[in-house]
């Protein structure tokens, strides 16, 4: 299988996902339904690297619109047994030195996390979402896949900052993504729910993992909190909605694919979308638009909004105690390929694992085969704990 | 049994902005060809995202200032889902559950007396685009999309189809004079909710609605035949009515059912994530507030206390550019109705020759002031006023440096004038005697040789006292 949809340069040392628009480029999220599409811009994050001369290698392979678990979906790559991630296996193989993804439903997090690499989800609001094909706004995040914390320091440093052109980019100054904050005297919670949840082998990984932060001098300790359930519905419902909303763009009228046979305009909408969109994707447009509908709206749509604050008061409750959360990625230490009429249920039950940060906006760091959580704008205490057990060495 | 009727209105207006409402396209209005005003945003391209113009939010709240409603401190937007292929995103964005304007009245003055309209809200949205149909192929023409609107919801207030006609003539007049919109054809269109009840009945019929109309004669028509409708549904059981959207057919006069597939959609609204609530706070109201045009009640009983006639009032707040430099000219000092005789009759004349209307009027208020001045002084006369006057509209050269270099200002004396009267009563013995044989045209022809012979310089009034006299004598 190829690791790029479309490749672009020997020379790159960036490489972006099929969800980040390359000016002039296919850019089709992984969907047949966009083929043929080329934008008319670039990403903003894509050109603010540019401009610091560094070059995009090519786009690589998503799985449809990112809503998969770590990209085994995509209309353009083939079946595989193993699934691992393309930009993330490109890192770990060291044929690029970071890579550019998009955190809609914790793809990336759970691919860096089988491959060994680093992916952080910062900050809801750091990185401009300006050409990003979004589906879900109010949680979807570009974020860095790197083989240490050091180079995504750097890329973030390139990348995050105020963008006018998106009107949910934060309005700060300055961003801090240092890796080599004191770790001594941090304080980690290992969440109990999270670890039950989680395969023997991941269990393991995390427990190791907390080990080696306290050999750094950080204090870590088990705790108790059952918000992950309610926040993992909450945002499967949120994100569902949006995105049902958000790809109903794609008709087979403006742009992408259209459906050869059709007598009439409706015929024209249904049989391209039959052709355009994967099972899953048709899985969670039926599920968004179900609980956007009149008599559903309040209980569905209406009551995760109220989730979506509550659980953010009370995450914020937690992390008075604590300087981070550390938690498994993903819940298998490995994925096997499966049907994907089993899609929808799957990637909502490893999601348990990576949707807080999604629905309130707190960053997240892979690494080493596990997830840091942490405070909004806290990216540089996640890249210094990361940071201190990679500096100490040892593989898993 | 006398029946009533119940009316709601629903006005969608244009706003006259630069840019569209979340793009920087200019409005279609700027637009040459299909497609001339569109961008990747307004196409609904992946990637792009909507970014809020300042000014909508401005116009809107102008709006609902002069409609005197509660201005809401935080606005929202909402996204609304259907799919049409001149919706590019296949939702329209608007607001649902925090409009920015709430509690509004408006008092109507109709020929049964006043009448308060209230206003249940105004929100801010988005156009659609325009499907063209040529032969068996359809095209789509984006240059609507996005453009600004406001959309006016009124409560079932209106008991007449004259009321109504008052309402929106009344919008349409603000609006235009608060810089709101130019509601030209077509910038203003209505969605008229229609019951009615026995008189004296405080419970409400069958609603129905009647969809999309552009021009106020087909509202009125649509309202008098479906009122009608409905009496008659009640009275002789004719039909039975149900709830149900109508669209109004020109060519018949009638109201028609429209297809239960075009009105029963689920709009499924919900917030959206890309717009950040709009927060007005005290210190953006007032700076809105202080740049809003005086109320046009206010404004139109001022004119007339100075005694400007009823039509020069309807020019003038119809006129936004006229109506602001009179308001100008009067802050420097010069008088109303005079003012207004020089605007709406000597710049109006100017704009005419040269192929202009009063609308295209680029005049300084210092310059006016300056010609009005000199004139109402008796430094120069009233045709010379008026040539200063025609120099600085079709050049811009300065008014007292234009007089000083034509001698405008150099006021014949009494006896210059007789002297030059007597000259040409000599040199006209034909016209003189023309006049004596009771030819009246005779008498302006030797007026206009005695203003040839002054070159302007003398004060016309004592011109035609000096010539009356001297003929008189004859
Ligand atoms: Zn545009």
């Amino acid at each position: 299988m190829s690791d790029y949809v479309v490749k672009l340069s020997d020379q790159g040392t960036v490489a972006v996902d099929d969800t980040i628009l390359v000016k002039g480029v296919q850019a089709a999220a992984g969907s047949r339904i966009l083929e043929g599409f080329r934008p008319l811009f670039s990403a903003e994050a894509v050109t603010r690297l540019e401009k610091k001369g560094y070059v995009v290698s090519g786009k690589t392979q998503v799985g449809e619109f990112g809503l998969d678990l770590v990209g085994e979906f995509s209309y353009y790559a083939d079946k595989e047994e193993e699934l691992t991630g393309a930009a993330a296996g490109l890192v770990s193989r060291g044929a690029v030195k970071a890579a550019l993804g998009v955190d809609l439903n914790g793809a990336p997090r759970r691919a860096a996390a089988l491959s060994g690499v680093d992916f952080l989800k910062p900050t809801y609001g750091t990185v401009s979402r300006y050409g990003v094909i979004s589906c879900a706004a109010s949680g979807e995040q570009i974020g860095v896949y790197a083989g240490n914390v050091e180079s995504i320091g750097e890329i973030m440093g390139v990348i995050a900052g105020h963008d006018g052109k998106d009107g949910t980019s934060l309005r700060e100054e300055s961003y801090d993504y240092r890796t080599d904050l004191a770790v001594r005297g941090k304080k980690v919670c290992i969440v109990r729910e999270l670890l039950d949840r989680a395969d023997g082998e991941v269990r393991g990984r995390v427990e190791a993992y907390g080990e080696k932060l306290r050999k750094n001098g950080a204090a870590v300790e088990e705790v108790s909190c059952d918000l992950f359930e309610t926040a993992n519905t909450a945002w499967q419902i949120l994100m569902d909605a949006e995105t049902c909303n958000n790809v109903s763009r794609y008709d087979g009228v403006k742009f992408g694919h259209r459906a050869a046979e059709y007598k009439n305009i409706d015929e024209l909408y249904v049989n391209t979308r039959t052709e355009g969109f994967n099972f899953l994707t048709k899985a969670v447009i039926l599920y968004g638009s179900d609980v956007l509908s009149k008599g559903r709206y309040e209980d569905c749509y209406g009551k995760s909004l109220k989730v979506r604050r509550v659980v953010a008061e009370r995450f914020a409750e937690l992390m008075k105690d604590y300087d981070a959360v550390l938690a498994p990625a993903c819940g298998k230490a490995a994925y096997k390929a499966y049907d994907i009429r089993d899609a929808f249920e799957t990637v909502f039950q490893e999601s348990v694992f990576t949707s807080v940060p999604n629905l309130t906006g707190i960053p997240a760091l892979a690494c080493g085969g596990v997830q840091l959580m942490g405070k909004a704008l806290n990216e540089s205490v996640l890249l210094s704990l990361a940071g201190s057990v990679e500096r100490a060495g040892g593989s898993l | 049994m006398r029946y009533e009727m119940v009316v709601g209105l629903e006005t969608h207006v244009e706003l006259s902005t630069n840019s569209k409402i979340f793009c920087s396209c200019g409005g279609h209005s700027a637009a040459k060809e299909p497609n001339d005003c569109v961008c990747p945003a307004c196409c609904g391209m992946p990637g792009m995202l909507p970014v809020m113009n300042k000014r909508v939010v401005e116009l809107a709240v102008t709006a609902g200032l002069m409609l005197n409603c509660e201005i809401s401190r935080y606005t929202t937007f909402d996204k609304k889902n259907y799919y049409y292929p001149d919706l590019p995103c296949s939702y329209q964005i608007t607001q649902l559950n925090h409009p920015i304007c709430t509690n509004g009245c408006v008092t109507l003055k109709t020929t049964s007396g006043e009448r308060d309209i209230h206003i249940k809200q105004i929100h801010m949205e988005e156009d659609a685009g325009k499907l063209v149909h040529v032969g068996k192929a359809s095209y789509i023409d984006f240059n609507r999309t996005s453009v600004p609107l406001i959309e006016i919801v009124t409560q079932p207030d209106f008991r007449s189809a004259e009321e109504v006609l008052v309402y929106l003539n009344k919008l349409k007049t603000m609006f235009r004079s608060g810089g709101i919109s130019e509601c030209e054809e077509g910038a203003m269109r209505c969605d008229v909710n229609v019951s009615v009840r026995p008189e004296g009945s405080t419970e409400f019929g069958v609603r129905t609605e009647i969809k999309n109309m552009a021009s106020f004669e087909s509202i009125e028509r649509a309202i008098r035949y479906e009122v009608q409708r409905h009496i008659d549904a009640i009275e002789f059981e004719t039909e039975e009515l149900v709830q149900e959207t109508r669209r109004f057919d020109e060519a018949s006069g009638k109201t028609f059912a429209m297809r239960n597939k075009e009105t029963a959609a689920d709009y499924r609204y919900f917030p959206d994530a890309n717009l950040m609530p709009v927060i007005i706070d005290e210190e953006w109201l007032e700076e809105i507030k202080a740049k809003m045009p005086a109320a046009i009640d206010e404004k139109a009983d001022y004119y007339r206390e100075a005694g400007i006639s009823e039509k020069e009032i309807d020019m003038l707040i119809h006129n936004h550019n006229a109506g602001e430099l009179l308001d100008r000219v009067v802050a420097l000092g010069c008088d109303a109705k005079g003012a207004a005789g020089w605007i709406l009759t000597d710049c109006a004349g100017i704009l005419r020759k040269n192929g202009k209307l009063l609308g295209d009027l680029e005049l300084g208020a210092k310059d006016l002031a300056a010609i009005i001045k000199m004139v109402d002084d008796g430094r120069v006369n009233r045709m010379s006023g008026r040539k200063i006057l025609t120099a600085v509209m079709e050049t811009g050269v300065d008014p007292a440096a234009y007089c000083r270099e034509n001698a405008l200002d150099a006021q014949a004396d009494r006896a210059t004038v007789e002297r030059v009267i007597d000259t040409v009563l000599n040199e006209n013995a034909k016209a003189l005697e023309d006049y004596r044989n009771g030819k009246v045209k005779a008498k302006q022809a030797l007026f206009g040789a005695c203003m040839k012979a002054l070159k302007n310089t003398a004060d016309t009034a004592l011109i035609r006292e000096l010539l009356d006299e001297r003929l008189s004598q004859c």
